[in-house]
C-alpha cells in the first residue's frame, strides 16, 4: 500500500538547515495497524505530514497505493487526499458550527457526492462509531471522546485507502482512549490500513507493529502481538 | 455560481454566522443608502432651481432706469434717467436680430379700478403684445392684447385667472365685462395666468399706446423687456444673452450720456445669467454629493474586505480542515468569494431598495426652498450597486486567494 525509499526532509531555519528525515525506508502493506513512535523531534510528525501529502518530500519517492506521489500541485494533492486518505488528528479539528453528521459529510461534499447520499453515508458511519443520537449535535455538545469518534467517522466517510492518525489519544483520558483504539481496532478488522502516530507505550502496543524513529531514521521497525483495547473498556 | 450543493454550503456557513454577516451587510446597505439619498437631492436641487427660472422666459432680459452716480460729460451725478418710445424703438432696430420678442412697459400709477360698485386693488400695466412670451403668460380665455390695440389704442384689459376668480365668480366669463380705470372704461377682452403662479397674477395688462395717451404718459417708458431667439445650447444661450445685455446697455448708456461704468443708471436683469451661475454652483454641489457618495462607497468596500480579511484570519482552521478533507484551492477561493458577493449584493439591493422607496415616499412632499421632488435614476443606482459587488468581490478575492494558499499544517497547529 505504500512503499518509502530513501526519504529525506529538511526545513530552513534561518541559515541553517534542519535535516529532519534522513534515508527513510519502509514499507506498509494493506491491513495493516502501524504505530509510529518516537519522542518529539523524532520527525515522525514529519512522516506522517509527507505521508498526508501536506508537505513535499525532498528526496526519495513515495508510493500510494502503485501511485507515486511527487510534485503534485495543490490542486492534485487535495484530490488525492480526498480519495486516498483520512485524517485523524489530536486535537480532533471538527468544524464547530456544523453538527456531528455535516462534519462527517464535508468530505463526501468535496468528492462531489450528492446531498442526500452525503447524509446517509455520515448517519452510517456515525453508526458505526456509536453516535447516531448525536447526529445533529455541535462538536461543543459532545465530549473529547466522541469529538474523536466523530473525527474517526468522517476520516472513514471518504472509504480512504489509508487513515492517517496524528496522536489520536492525545487530549484524551486513558479509559477514553483505549474506547477510540477499541474503535481503530475494530476498523482495522474490516481490513482498513492505518497509520497512527504516539509516543504513548500502552497504545502502540495495542497496533500490530511498531516503528520507532530517532533522530530522523527508524532504528526499530517491529511486528508484534496485538493487545486487545477491548478488555480495557 | 449556479452549483446548489455550493449554495447550500453558503446558506448554511451565513446561518451560522449571523452578526458577522449582518455587520458586513450594514456596511455595504448604509453605503448604498447614503449614495442614494445624496443623488436624490442633488437632483432635487436641480429640479428647485429649474424651477425658479421657470417663471419668466428663461431668455428674458429686463431693463430698467435708475439715478446716475457718476458725473459724465459735464453731468452731475444724481440724475434720474428716462427710458422713452426711442429708446425703446431705436433699440428694436439696432439690435433686431438678437430680439424675439420685446415690450416696453408703463406702471400706471395712482389708478382707481372699479368694476360696477367694486373698487379693486390691482396694477394696471401698459405692455405690448408680445409681453405675453416674455412673462410666460397663457391665454385661458379670449386672447392677449394684439397689434391691432396698439395700432388703434383700443381701449382692452386682459385681466388674469386670480382676479377673474377674486371678481367675475358669478359670471360664466369675464370677457365682453367693462372695466373702469380712473373713470375710462375697458372692455375685458382675454384672461391670463402665469407659470410662476398667483404672486404674479396682481396685474391687469392694457396696451401701451392707450397706457400712455390716456394715463398722462406721453412717450416715457418704465422698464424694457425681451426675449432673444433659442440658441443651440446652455453655453451659446448664455453668451448670446450677455452680448445682448452689453450692446443695449452700451447703446442705452450712450443715448442718455450716462458713464460707462455707472451700474446703477441703466440696470440690465439677465435671467440666463443668474442662471448660469446656479447651474455652475449646481455644478459643484452634485460633484460634491457623488465624491462624498463614492468615498462613502469605498469605506463600504474596505469594510467588506477588511471583514473578509478577519472571516479568513477566523476560519484558517476550518479552512485548514477543508483542505485536509480534499478541498482545493478554488473551492475555497469560490466558496469566501461567494459568500463575500452573495452578502454584497443581497445588502446592495436592500440598500437600493430602501433609499429608492424613501425618496419616492417623502420626495414629493419635500416643500424647501430650492429642493423639488428628489430623485435619482434608476439606471445609475443600480449600476453603483453593481460596481460595489464588483468591488467587493475584488476586495473578497485577495484574502480569499491566501485563504487558498494556507499551509494546512500551520492551519492545524495547536495554539
Amino acid at each position: 500500500m505504500i512503499q518509502i525509499k530513501d526519504l529525506h526532509k529538511s526545513y530552513k531555519m534561518g541559515k541553517n538547515s534542519l535535516h529532519v528525515l534522513k534515508g527513510i525506508n519502509f514499507n506498509v502493506e494493506e491491513g495493516e495497524l502501524v504505530a509510529i513512535m518516537g519522542s518529539s523531534g523524532s520527525g515522525k510528525s514529519t512522516l506522517l505530514n509527507i505521508l498526508g501529502m501536506l508537505d513535499e518530500l525532498d528526496e526519495g519517492s513515495y508510493t500510494l497505493d502503485g501511485v507515486p506521489i511527487k510534485n503534485l500541485n495543490e490542486t492534485k494533492a487535495a484530490q488525492y487526499r480526498n480519495k486516498f486518505l483520512g485524517f485523524v488528528f489530536q486535537s480532533f479539528n471538527l468544524i464547530n458550527y456544523k453538527s456531528a453528521a455535516e462534519n462527517v459529510a464535508l468530505p463526501l461534499y468535496y468528492q462531489k457526492v450528492p446531498r442526500k447520499e452525503r447524509q446517509e453515508k455520515a448517519l452510517k458511519y456515525l453508526a458505526q462509531v456509536g453516535l447516531k443520537e448525536w447526529a445533529n449535535h455541535l462538536p461543543s455538545e459532545l465530549s473529547g471522546g466522541q469529538k474523536q469518534r466523530v473525527a474517526i467517522a468522517r476520516a472513514m466517510a471518504a472509504e480512504p485507502k489509508v487513515l492517517l492518525a496524528d496522536e489520536p489519544t492525545g487530549a484524551l483520558d486513558s479509559t477514553t482512549s483505549y474506547e477510540v483504539m477499541d474503535l481503530i481496532q475494530k476498523i482495522n478488522d474490516q481490513g482498513n490500513t492505518i497509520l497512527i502516530v504516539t509516543h504513548e507505550p500502552d497504545i502502540a502496543d495495542m497496533c500490530k507493529r511498531i516503528v520507532h524513529l530517532k533522530d530522523g531514521v527508524i532504528i526499530e521497525d517491529k511486528k508484534i502481538e496485538q493487545v486487545r483495547a477491548a478488555k480495557y473498556v | 455560481m449556479f452549483d446548489l450543493e455550493r449554495w447550500q454550503e453558503i446558506f448554511d456557513t451565513i446561518r451560522k454566522n449571523k452578526l458577522r454577516t449582518f455587520l458586513t451587510g450594514l456596511s455595504v446597505a448604509s453605503g448604498i443608502f447614503i449614495l442614494v439619498i445624496l443623488l436624490g437631492f442633488g437632483q432635487g436641487m436641480q429640479n428647485g432651481i429649474a424651477k425658479e427660472f421657470e417663471q419668466d422666459a428663461a431668455t428674458s432680459v429686463w431693463v430698467w432706469p435708475g439715478v446716475t452716480t457718476i458725473e459724465y460729460k459735464g453731468m452731475n451725478p444724481g440724475r434720474p434717467i428716462q427710458l422713452r418710445n426711442e429708446n425703446y424703438e431705436f433699440a428694436a432696430v439696432l439690435l433686431e436680430d438678437q430680439i424675439e420678442n420685446k415690450s416696453p412697459r408703463l406702471f400706471v400709477r395712482n389708478s382707481f379700478v372699479n368694476y360696477g360698485n367694486e373698487s379693486l386693488a390691482y396694477n394696471v400695466q401698459g405692455v405690448s403684445h408680445q409681453f405675453q412670451f416674455i412673462e410666460n403668460e397663457f391665454i385661458s380665455q379670449g386672447r392677449f392684447l394684439n397689434q391691432q390695440d396698439e395700432d388703434t389704442k383700443a381701449k382692452v384689459a386682459i385681466i388674469s385667472n386670480k382676479i377673474n376668480r377674486e371678481v367675475f365668480k358669478e359670471l360664466e366669463s369675464p370677457v365682453g365685462e367693462f372695466l373702469d380705470i380712473s373713470g375710462i372704461s375697458f372692455k375685458i377682452v382675454g384672461v391670463y395666468g402665469d407659470i410662476g403662479g398667483e404672486r404674479e397674477e396682481d396685474r391687469i395688462y392694457i396696451p401701451i399706446s392707450t397706457a400712455q395717451q390716456v394715463f398722462n404718459g406721453a412717450d416715457k417708458l418704465n422698464n424694457l423687456s425681451y426675449t432673444l431667439p433659442p440658441a443651440e445650447d446652455f453655453e451659446a444661450a448664455v453668451a448670446q444673452s450677455i452680448k445682448f445685455k452689453n450692446d443695449l446697455k452700451s447703446y442705452l448708456q450712450k443715448a442718455h450720456t450716462v458713464a460707462p461704468d455707472d451700474t446703477s443708471a441703466i440696470q440690465i436683469y439677465n435671467p440666463m445669467e443668474e442662471a448660469k451661475r446656479f447651474y455652475s454652483l449646481m455644478g459643484g454641489i452634485k460633484f460634491f454629493f457623488w465624491f462624498v457618495g463614492v468615498c462613502t462607497i469605498i469605506a463600504g468596500i474596505v469594510g467588506v474586505s477588511n471583514i473578509m480579511l478577519i472571516v479568513v484570519k477566523e476560519r484558517t482552521r476550518e479552512i485548514g480542515i477543508r483542505k485536509a478533507l480534499g478541498a482545493k484551492p478554488w473551492s475555497i477561493v469560490g466558496m469566501i468569494l461567494h459568500e463575500a458577493i452573495f452578502i454584497t449584493a443581497i445588502a446592495g439591493f436592500s440598500g437600493l431598495i430602501l433609499s429608492m422607496g424613501l425618496l419616492e415616499i417623502v420626495g414629493p412632499h419635500v416643500e424647501v426652498d430650492y429642493i423639488l421632488n428628489p430623485s435619482v435614476n434608476f439606471n445609475v443606482a443600480l449600476t453603483t450597486v453593481f460596481v460595489l459587488i464588483f468591488a467587493g468581490a475584488i476586495a473578497g478575492f485577495f484574502p480569499a486567494w491566501r485563504a487558498a494558499k494556507i499551509h494546512v499544517i500551520e492551519a492545524l497547529r495547536d495554539e
